[in-house]
């Protein structure tokens, strides 16, 4: 049977997700981050989440009402102060998130070494800072480095702009950041996409994610992020 | 004449546009947020400084007019930016493959504080900070060929940023080449802070005054 990656109902593109998954959440602030999805998620009802994301949500809604529904145990994250975080800083105060904090580049390692099927990386980034604390260090050319695990994931939401049924994809503009690495890093991926189109449309040296990285596609042209 | 009653320490456009003076045309610098930031307005487009956004953006040009937003570009601040004639887009690992492999010729950040052997502090204020937050500070700090830091000579209850060893929790041992301050510029050197400049007016006793550790002069 010929390959086709879309699914026509969000109950399709996240059946199966199970309680206590790790999920990868595209995005930088609004911009490529999969708002749809985890609106999806939300209604799917998986729960004891662990998810990594760059920020930590804003407002009440998406991620922030994810958390708001006490569905996500912990929260592995770079910058979790950004616009109106008020849900996430409500529940760590009250002690009931756990936080990770990584340095951004990082965590796109760790989820990058997770899909290059890596165990582990020596960075020199955070050495001699709290973060680098309890972790092995290890002297690479006359540097002292530190050891960081790679990242993989149960779940992995992203953004796209154009996808074909094979699920080869382009991005946005800054749309990108994220989501192609956390793609590669997840058992289960799934693409929310502005634009379809026809296999073989897309030129192949223009295809950010190949399909062999991609699951599930559903086509949701909601338009452009909100502008602030 | 009493010299400190007619000194004036710069602004923060004027800290932004000495350092914007001596990059280099045909760097790749990659500018924190907050003062930082300002060092775009300073290069011309005619002048070839490549700006690198963590965000998975080289070649950002400057903000737009509203009315040509492209809400799906945006910078590390989500602030909205261009891109330039040129310009890339990347994914993250790239970017910050930029970053921590050492492509970048230079990064300027904001700072708590500095060190005189170039520490750096500026994510967190204390050991059990309410959610720190420290987004791609450190991979700049550890990964940039030079870093320069842009920030207020002192507290505003007077307090030197410039110190002899960082109170609060580091960002980067031993990162910081330079300083932009309101008072001066300094070179951060094996001796500790080698000073470069001083703001018109003020004395080099009072730029020790006001600094928590010894100056040094090449002259």
């Amino acid at each position: 049977m010929a390959i086709n990656k879309f699914v026509q109902t969000m109950a399709d593109a996240l059946a199966g997700v199970k309680d206590g998954s790790t999920v990868l959440l595209g995005g930088f602030g609004a911009v490529g981050q999969p708002n749809q999805l985890l609106d999806g998620l939300i209604e799917q009802g998986a729960k004891d989440l662990t998810v990594a994301v760059n920020n930590a949500g804003s407002g009440r809604v998406g991620l922030a009402r994810l958390m708001e529904l006490r569905r996500v145990r912990k929260l592995i994250c770079t910058f979790p102060r950004s616009r109106d975080p008020v849900v996430f800083e409500t529940l760590y105060k009250a002690g009931e998130i756990e936080l990770e904090i990584v340095p951004q580049g990082t965590l796109a390692q760790r989820i990058q070494a997770a899909g290059y099927g890596m165990g582990a990386f020596y960075t020199a980034t955070s050495v001699g800072t709290p973060i680098a604390r309890g972790k092995e260090h290890r002297e690479f050319d006359g540097r002292e480095m530190v050891l960081e695990y790679a990242l993989k994931a149960d779940l992995a939401l992203i953004e796209a702009w154009q996808a074909d049924r094979w699920g080869n994809l382009t991005y946005k503009d800054a749309g990108r950041n994220f989501n192609p690495i956390m793609a590669m890093a997840a058992d289960l991926t799934v693409v929310q996409t502005q634009h379809v189109v026809e296999l073989g449309d897309l030129n192949p040296e223009h295809i950010i994610t190949p399909g062999i990285f991609v699951d599930r596609v559903l086509h949701i042209p909601y338009g452009d992020p909100p502008i602030f | 004449m009493d010299a400190a009653t007619e000194m004036k320490p710069w602004s923060r456009d004027k800290m932004a546009a000495m350092v914007a003076d001596d990059i280099p045309e045909g760097w790749y610098v990659n500018l924190g947020i907050g003062i930082p930031t300002l060092v775009a307005n300073h290069v011309p487009l005619d002048r070839e400084v490549i700006f690198h956004s963590e965000n998975g953006v080289l070649g950002m040009g400057p903000a737009p007019p509203e009315a040509e937003i492209n809400p799906w570009l945006i910078n590390a601040g989500k602030q909205y930016v261009t891109l330039r004639k040129g310009g890339s887009y990347v994914h993250h690992a790239d970017s910050f493959g930029m970053i921590r492999g050492g492509h970048l010729d230079l990064c300027c950040l904001g700072a708590f504080e500095v060190a005189e052997n170039g520490d750096i502090a500026n994510w967190a204020t204390s050991e059990n900070d309410t959610a720190p937050a420290v987004g791609g500070a450190m991979d700049l700090a550890a990964g940039a060929k030079r870093l320069w830091v842009i920030m207020e000579h002192t507290t505003k209850d007077g307090r030197s940023k410039l110190v002899k060893k960082c109170s609060y929790p580091l960002t980067a041992p031993h990162a910081v080449k330079r300083i932009y301050t309101n008072l001066g510029v300094f070179d951060v050197t094996a001796k500790g802070f080698e000073v470069r400049t001083i703001v018109p007016g003020l004395s080099r006793e009072d730029l020790q005054a006001r600094t928590d550790a010894p100056l040094y002069f090449k002259d």
